[in-house]
């Protein structure tokens, strides 16, 4: 048995023979020709016909609902367009270079291009540009490309696959894929993960002798068995058929309500952290999103963000996921996490530091940026403002009214905006236990468990040494995430988690128990969740004993909204 | 001649599908269109060298147009910027 590590991009395991994929290699003709006319002929024949392809590649996957790798077509195409790009092809064919020789210098140089850029995004554009290299030299050397894949069921072993060969791939023929080269940004990974194939990358070592061989995936351990042992394949099989039948079972429940035996209904939602995850809440099934992290528009550039790249941002994703709610945290930096252009002292203790709200209360203009992008944003879509490390009530006051300030601002200025929710993040201590007053200014708390862990056990989640003291269930935390829910309550203001908590399956009864109303954990914990809840059956707490044990306080009846003290919420909608 | 200032919004920056669409909408007008951003500049037509350039979020670019129909040209591809970067 051989064993070959990789880096795993789609978890799963897969098993049968190995198939080595092997595009083939041309032989260029490096002589000079001299019918001139007739090799510009083949070159913008072959063209046409790559044009032609992809073209058709682009209907394929659009019919197919793959709208992004449609997209990796459909400008394939229109590099084929590009006039730059023919030129320098037809200046080496007036050479007198033949049309196979023009292409490979033409298009290489254009790859060479993008490779030296410094951008990730544009230099995993070369690849694209090999990719239409390749397929003009089969088209000029009329090659059959339609057999390398085999026809049997396989794992394809594979240098890299470009976008057009994995696209033309039999996927009823694919078991699993491993690539020697590749990056988790590159096609292959995008589209491995869509079709949710079991995936190695950067498995360097793997050798074309393994063509034929048998084998195990094993991406949960980021690793290919060559001719494994009959105790390996006893044991990933059972493995194997356990996924298969758990992943059935998650398919079952999309399109299903989240909701207990006894009719208990809990909105899941999901965390994001940008527009690229639009995608995953869609697939995962989530009801909305509880937790947008706009940390992403402050860190990744170099100089902060103006209202309208923020603007931009968020309405990606409020339109992307319409109509369902988005709950967007507003900024959330701090001294741990460095931005040069925030020009932040260090600090000693940054968890206790100048972070979150405390900066953006402190710089209005820097605040005011991103209220006002989201207030535009909220037209296009249902917008939820959520602020995060509050601990007092005129923290919230304040912040409600620069909200304020930026709406008639905007409204002078004739900006559409719609109906949002506001709410914070209960993530202090002091927050939970304030949680009756904070609750009267808001719609909505959300309970950020990781910090709150932290703060109230005064433990550092990241340090090892304190593994031993560190108690993710202990008893004050989930005190203060019962307490929160029920003061919330009192005052109409729905209560979800979007700490790591919140998917933990053994707490969900609990939270149930205790009215949680919302549950925001990571896109891929959203459908095990909504198993988890369909299993749970409360109406064993309420047949039993009937006295009142403390961990069994009756809710009070929530009070009417029009009860609750407006301030801002009221006269901005009224 | 006519000249407009664009500040990228896009998280990507002129990427290549979109990319491709100004192309096209360049090549509708008979005006040469001229993408600048400090000392690289590339033709609205040419795709390769446009996403060449690497033009990102926060980039701001500044377009020249000259031809005989500069004004719609200049109007279209402010347009267009707009709604799509």
């Amino acid at each position: 048995m051989q064993t070959f590590k990789g880096i795993k991009i789609v978890n799963g395991i897969a098993i049968g023979k190995i198939k080595v994929y092997k595009p083939a290699v041309y032989e260029i003709n490096e002589d000079l020709v001299s019918d001139i006319a007739a090799e510009v002929q083949r070159y913008e024949a072959a063209i046409a016909k790559v044009q032609a392809d992809q073209n058709a590649l682009y209907e394929k996957e659009m019919k197919a609902g793959h709208k992004d790798t449609a997209g990796i077509f459909e400008a394939h195409a229109m590099m084929l367009d590009d006039e730059d790009l023919n030129d320098s092809c037809k200046e080496f064919i007036s050479e007198g270079h033949t049309a196979e020789y023009a292409v490979r210098e033409g298009f290489e140089a254009a790859a060479e291009m993008f490779r030296n850029m410094d951008d990730e995004y544009f230099k995993a554009r070369s690849a694209d540009v090999i990719d239409l290299k390749n397929s003009m030299l089969d088209v000029l050397f009329g090659a059959d490309t339609a057999n390398l894949q085999g026809t049997e069921p396989a794992i394809l072993v594979a240098e890299d696959l470009a976008p057009s060969e994995t696209v033309k791939l039999d996927k009823s023929l694919l078991l699993g894929l491993v690539t020697r080269m590749g990056s988790s940004n590159s096609h292959t990974a995008i589209l491995a993960r869509s079709m949710n194939w079991p995936t190695l990358i950067q498995c360097h070592d793997i050798t074309d002798d393994c063509d034929g061989k048998f084998a195990i995936l094993d991406a949960y351990n980021a690793c290919i068995y060559v001719e494994p042992d009959q105790y390996l394949i006893d044991e990933l099989t059972a493995k194997q058929a356990e996924d298969k039948a758990r992943e059935a079972k998650l398919q079952l429940l999309k399109g299903q309500p989240s909701v207990t035996k006894d009719g208990r209904s809990v909105r899941l939602y999901a965390n994001i952290g940008g527009p690229k995850d639009i995608q995953a809440v869609l697939d995962n099934d989530a009801e909305g999103v509880g937790l947008f992290r706009s940390e992403f528009v402050y860190l990744n550039s170099k100089e902060e963000p103006t209202e309208d790249e923020q603007f931009a941002a968020y309405k990606k994703v409020l339109e992307g996921l319409a109509p369902r709610l988005v709950i967007i945290r507003t900024c959330d930096i701090g001294a741990d996490k460095t931005i040069d252009y925030m020009k932040l002292d260090k600090e000693e203790n940054p968890a206790l530091g100048f972070r979150a709200v405390r900066i953006c209360l402190n710089r209005r203009d820097f605040f005011k940026k991103q209220l006002r992008a989201l207030l535009r944003a909220s037209a296009f879509g249902k917008l939820g403002i959520m602020f995060p490390m509050i601990i007092s009530r005129w923290e919230v006051q304040e912040c409600k009214e620069i909200l304020e300030e930026c709406r008639n601002e905007l409204k002078a200025e004739g900006k559409a905006m719609g109906e949002i929710e506001i709410g914070i993040m209960i993530e202090t201590p002091a927050a939970a236990l304030c949680a009756d007053e904070l609750a009267q200014e808001v719609d909505f708390f959300s309970l950020g468990t990781n910090d709150l862990t932290q703060y109230t056990c005064a433990i550092d989640r990241q340090s090892a040494n304190l593994e031993r003291f560190s108690d993710t269930h202990h008893p004050a935390v989930l005190r203060l995430i019962r307490e929160t829910i029920e003061a919330g309550h009192r005052h109409n203001t729905w209560v979800g988690i979007c700490g790591e908590l919140g998917a933990d399956p053994t707490l969900t009864e609990d939270f149930l128990k205790w009215g949680v109303d919302e549950l925001s954990v990571n896109p891929k914990s959203i459908l095990p969740l909504r198993g988890n809840v369909r299993n749970v059956d409360l109406s064993k707490f309420k047949t039993e004993s009937p006295a009142p044990k403390a961990e069994e306080p009756k809710p009070e009846p929530a009070k009417p909204k029009a009860e609750k003290p407006k301030g801002f919420f009221g006269r901005l909608f009224s | 001649m006519k000249e407009f200032k664009y500040v990228i919004t896009d998280p990507v920056g002129i990427h290549a599908r979109p990319a491709g669409l100004l192309v096209k909408e360049a090549k509708n007008f008979k005006s040469t269109a001229t993408f600048i951003k400090g000392e690289k500049s590339a033709k609205a037509t040419s795709l390769m060298k446009l996403m060449g350039m690497g033009i990102k979020q926060g980039d701001e670019v500044t377009i020249q147009i000259e031809g005989e129909d500069e004004e719609a040209c200049a109007a279209a591809l402010e347009k267009f910027m707009k709604e799509n970067f």
